[in-house]
C-alpha cells in the first residue's frame, strides 16, 4: 500500500496536511537520552567530588570518561537528522541569538571543551606522565601527546592540579545542569505544542538525566568490575542505589506534579492530549516509563537498598542485592528511553489543530531508521572501551609519585 | 498567473535589515576572520542600488472573508502551480478545511487533499447546525515563532512583512515546522529545506496579486498594504469584525478572518 494512503489510514479525527508527515523521528528521541545520561553521569562525578562521597569514588574516572564517550556521539544524532548536515557549522557562523537550538550548540561546545575536557586532564595528567615513562610503543606516545607537554610532577603543580579541578567541577556542576535543562527547554519553550510547552520539561529532564546517568554509572561499574574479575565493591554499590532511588523519588514527583497540574488545569488540549496517552502511548508511557520504568525500581530500590533503613527493608544478601540494583538499572534505562520517545515522538502525534491523532512509522533502515539508531546508542560503548584503554580509570592503575613531598 | 513555472520565489530573498544588523553586532564578538568574507557579501548587497521597489513602504496583509469561500479549491491548486509545491504526498502551502457542526455540538473537519478539486459532499445522517469552508495558509505572523526559533536565521521576516525562507541556508532541522502553531510549513523532499507561504513574494512585489487571491472566484480573499489607507485589506479591516487564528498564542497573525467560527483553531 501507498504509504500516505497507510498512514492517512491510521490518522483519527482531523489532523492539518502538513502534518501527515512526522518531522522529528528516532533520532531525536535518541539525542535527548544521550545527553541525559552524559549529563547524569557528570553530576554523579562531581558529586562524589563535591560532597567527597568515600564509597563511590570507585566510579569517579569512570563517570567522566562516560560522559566524555557519550558526549562525543550525542551530536551525531542531531546531525543525521538533518535535511543538510553540511551546513551545520552555520549554527555557529551565524547563530540567531533568538534560537534555543542556536544557545545550545555553545552550551555543548562549552561543555565539552571547557569543562569536561579538561577535567580529566587536570585528572589524569600525573597518571598519563608516569604511564609515559613506564611504557613503550603507541600507548607511550600517545601518553606523552596528552599531557602536552605539561610534565611537571611537583608538589606544587599536583596541587595546582587539585585545586584547578576541583574549581572546574564546580563550574561543571551548573554547566552540566545548564546542558540537559537546555535540551528541555528547546521543547518546553515551543509554546505551539501543548504536550511540550511547560517550565518543568527542563527541569523534569535534568531530573531524569540524573536518574538515568547513575543507573548507567551503576551497570557500568557493575559489569566493568565482573568482566576484569575483581570483588564487587558492595558499599558503592549501596551508595549508587541509594542514590538513584531518591532521585528517582524527585524525578517521579516532579513527572507526578507536572501532570496533575495539567489535569487540573484542563486547558482546551487536555481532550486531545488524554486520548493521546490512553490510546497511542499507552505501552510506551503508562506501561515502560510509569510502570516498569519508574513504579518497579522504587519499589525495588526502596525495599532492598539501604535507601530507607541501613540495611535495606529486605535485608537480603549481597549477590541477590547487586542483581536486583543492576535489574532495577536496566528497568530505568528502559523507562527514560520510553521518556525521551514519549516528549517527542508523543508531541507529534496529535495535531495541533487539537482535533486529531496520527501515528508514527519507524523504518529499520535508513538514516532515521532504527538500525541507526541502535548503533548510536552502541557506539558511546566502543568509545568508552577505547577512552578506558588509553586512561585506564581503575584504582589499581593510579600512580603515585615516589617523593617525600608528594602525597 | 503570469509565469506558472517559475521556481521557488524562496531562493532569493532580500537582506533584510535586521539581518544586516545582526551580523555586524556578530562580528563584535566573533573571530573577525572568518566573518570577514560574509559581512564583506552581505555589505555588498545591501550597497546596490534600490529598484523602483521599496519594502519599507510597504506591510502586506490578508484577509479570508469565511462567509464567501465556496471550498472549490481553486486557490490550492493555483498554489501549487505558481509555487512548484510538491503534488504528492502532503504538501500544502494554503488548503481549504470544511467544518460540519453537527446539533449535537460535535464538529468534523476534513481537508481532502487540502481541498484541491473541491469537496465532495456527504449525506449527514445527523442534523447540522452550520456548516462552512476556511482557507488556511501562513499568517505572515507578526510575531513569528518560526524565525524565533530557527538557529540559522535562515527563516526571517521581510520589512514589508512576510516571512521567508533562504533556501541556501536552511540546514533543515525542522524546528521551525515544530514552532509553527498552525501547521503552515512543510520540509521540501527535493531540497530537503524547510517551504510555506510566500504571499507570492515574486509576484506581490511586481504589484500582482499573490496567485490564491488572483484565481478566487468569489473574492473570499483579500490581499493588500496595511500601510496604505485606501488598499482593499484596509478597506476590509475596516468594515468587518475581525478575528484572527490562536490569538492566545501571540503570533500576531496578519491574516485577517472575517466571519471566522469559534471552532476554527
Ligand atoms: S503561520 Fe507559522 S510559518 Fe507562518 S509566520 Fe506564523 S509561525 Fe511562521
Ligand atoms: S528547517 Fe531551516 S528554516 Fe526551519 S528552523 Fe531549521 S534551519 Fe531554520
Amino acid at each position: 500500500m501507498d504509504p500516505l494512503q497507510e498512514v492517512l489510514r491510521q490518522v483519527t479525527g482531523y489532523i492539518y496536511p502538513n502534518e501527515v508527515e512526522l518531522h522529528w523521528g528516532l533520532l531525536v528521541v535518541v539525542y535527548p537520552y544521550l545527553t541525559g545520561l552524559v549529563a547524569g553521569a557528570f553530576i554523579l562525578a562531581s558529586l562524589v567530588r563535591i560532597f567527597d562521597v568515600k564509597e563511590v569514588q570507585p566510579t569517579y574516572r569512570l563517570a567522566l570518561l562516560t560522559a566524555l564517550a557519550y558526549l562525543i556521539v550525542a551530536p551525531l544524532a542531531l546531525l543525521l537528522h538533518l535535511g543538510h548536515p553540511e551546513r551545520s557549522f552555520e549554527i555557529f557562523l551565524t547563530p540567531n541569538f533568538h534560537s534555543a537550538m542556536a544557545m545550545f550548540g555553545f552550551v555543548y561546545a562549552w561543555y565539552l571543551m571547557v569543562v569536561l575536557l579538561l577535567e580529566i586532564w587536570l585528572d589524569y595528567r600525573k597518571d598519563m606522565v608516569l604511564w609515559a615513562k613506564k611504557e613503550t610503543g603507541l600507548l607511550r606516545w600517545t601518553h606523552l601527546l596528552l599531557t602536552l607537554g605539561a610534565t611537571d610532577l611537583s608538589p606544587n603543580s599536583l596541587r595546582f592540579d587539585r585545586s584547578a579541578s576541583r574549581f572546574i567541577t564546580l563550574i561543571g556542576i551548573p554547566s552540566a545542569f545548564l546542558l540537559h535543562g537546555y535540551v528541555g527547554f528547546i521543547f518546553g519553550s515551543v509554546k505551539a505544542n501543548p504536550w511540550w510547552s511547560s517550565v518543568l520539561i527542563p527541569v523534569v529532564f535534568l531530573f531524569s538525566a540524573i536518574v538515568s546517568g547513575i543507573a548507567l554509572m551503576l551497570l557500568i561499574y557493575f559489569l566493568s568490575t565482573l568482566l576484569r574479575g575483581k570483588p564487587v565493591d558492595m558499599p558503592c554499590m549501596d551508595k549508587l542505589a541509594s542514590f538513584l532511588f531518591y532521585a528517582l523519588v524527585v524525578d517521579f514527583s516532579l513527572e507526578m506534579l507536572d501532570f496533575i497540574h495539567r489535569l487540573y488545569e484542563a486547558e482546551e488540549s487536555i481532550h486531545i492530549l488524554s486520548q493521546l496517552v490512553f490510546s497511542r502511548l499507552f505501552l510506551s508511557l503508562i506501561i515502560l516509563q510509569a510502570f516498569l520504568g519508574t513504579v518497579v525500581p522504587l519499589i525495588l530500590l526502596g525495599s532492598v537498598s539501604p535507601a530507607l533503613r541501613r540495611k535495606g527493608i529486605l535485608n537480603l544478601p549481597e549477590e541477590l542485592r547487586r542483581l536486583l540494583y543492576a535489574g532495577a538499572a536496566i528497568l530505568i534505562q528502559i523507562g527514560i528511553f520510553s521518556t525521551r520517545w514519549n516528549v517527542v515522538i508523543g508531541g507529534q502525534l496529535f495535531s495541533k489543530s487539537l482535533r486529531g491523532l496520527t501515528t508514527y512509522k519507524m523504518q529499520l533502515m535508513g538514516l532515521e531508521g532504527l538500525l541507526t539508531s541502535g548503533f548510536l546508542l552502541l557506539l558511546p560503548i566502543l568509545v568508552l572501551l577505547l577512552l578506558i584503554h588509553i586512561l585506564p580509570p581503575w584504582e589499581e592503575s593510579e600512580q603515585h609519585v615516589e617523593t617525600p613531598a608528594g602525597d | 498567473m503570469d509565469n506558472p513555472k517559475r521556481n521557488s520565489p524562496c531562493s532569493e530573498p532580500p537582506v533584510s535589515d535586521s539581518r544586516r544588523e545582526f551580523l555586524h553586532t556578530f562580528s563584535l564578538a566573533a573571530p573577525l576572520l572568518l566573518l570577514g568574507l560574509r559581512i564583506s557579501a552581505v555589505e555588498a548587497l545591501a550597497a546596490e542600488p534600490e529598484g523602483a521597489y521599496n519594502a519599507r513602504d510597504h506591510y502586506y496583509g490578508m484577509g479570508i472573508d469565511v462567509s464567501k469561500c465556496i471550498g472549490c479549491g481553486r486557490c490550492a491548486d493555483a498554489c501549487k502551480n505558481e509555487n512548484d509545491v510538491p503534488r504528492e504526498p502532503y504538501y500544502f502551502r494554503t488548503w481549504i478545511e470544511r467544518y460540519v457542526i453537527g446539533a449535537d455540538g460535535e464538529t468534523d473537519v476534513d481537508s481532502p487533499n487540502g481541498g484541491i478539486g473541491g469537496f465532495t459532499s456527504k449525506t449527514p445522517d445527523k442534523e447540522i447546525l452550520r456548516t462552512f469552508f476556511v482557507p488556511k495558509l501562513c499568517n505572515q505572523c507578526t510575531d513569528p515563532p518560526c524565525v524565533q526559533v530557527c538557529p540559522v536565521g535562515a527563516t526571517f521576516a521581510t520589512e514589508d512583512g512576510v516571512v521567508l525562507v533562504d533556501n541556501d541556508y536552511c540546514i533543515g532541522c525542522r524546528y521551525c515546522i515544530q514552532a509553527c502553531p498552525y501547521g503552515a510549513r512543510f520540509l521540501d523532499p527535493r531540497t530537503k529545506t524547510a517551504n510555506k507561504c510566500t504571499f507570492c513574494y515574486h509576484r506581490v512585489t511586481k504589484g500582482l496579486l499573490p496567485a490564491c487571491v488572483e484565481v478566487c472566484p468569489t473574492g473570499a480573499r483579500v490581499f493588500g498594504d496595511l500601510k496604505q489607507r485606501n488598499s482593499p485589506l484596509a478597506r476590509f479591516t475596516r468594515f468587518n469584525k475581525i478575528m484572527t487564528l490562536k490569538p492566545h498564542l501571540n503570533t500576531k497573525p496578519k491574516v485577517f478572518y472575517a466571519q471566522l467560527d469559534e471552532e476554527v483553531r
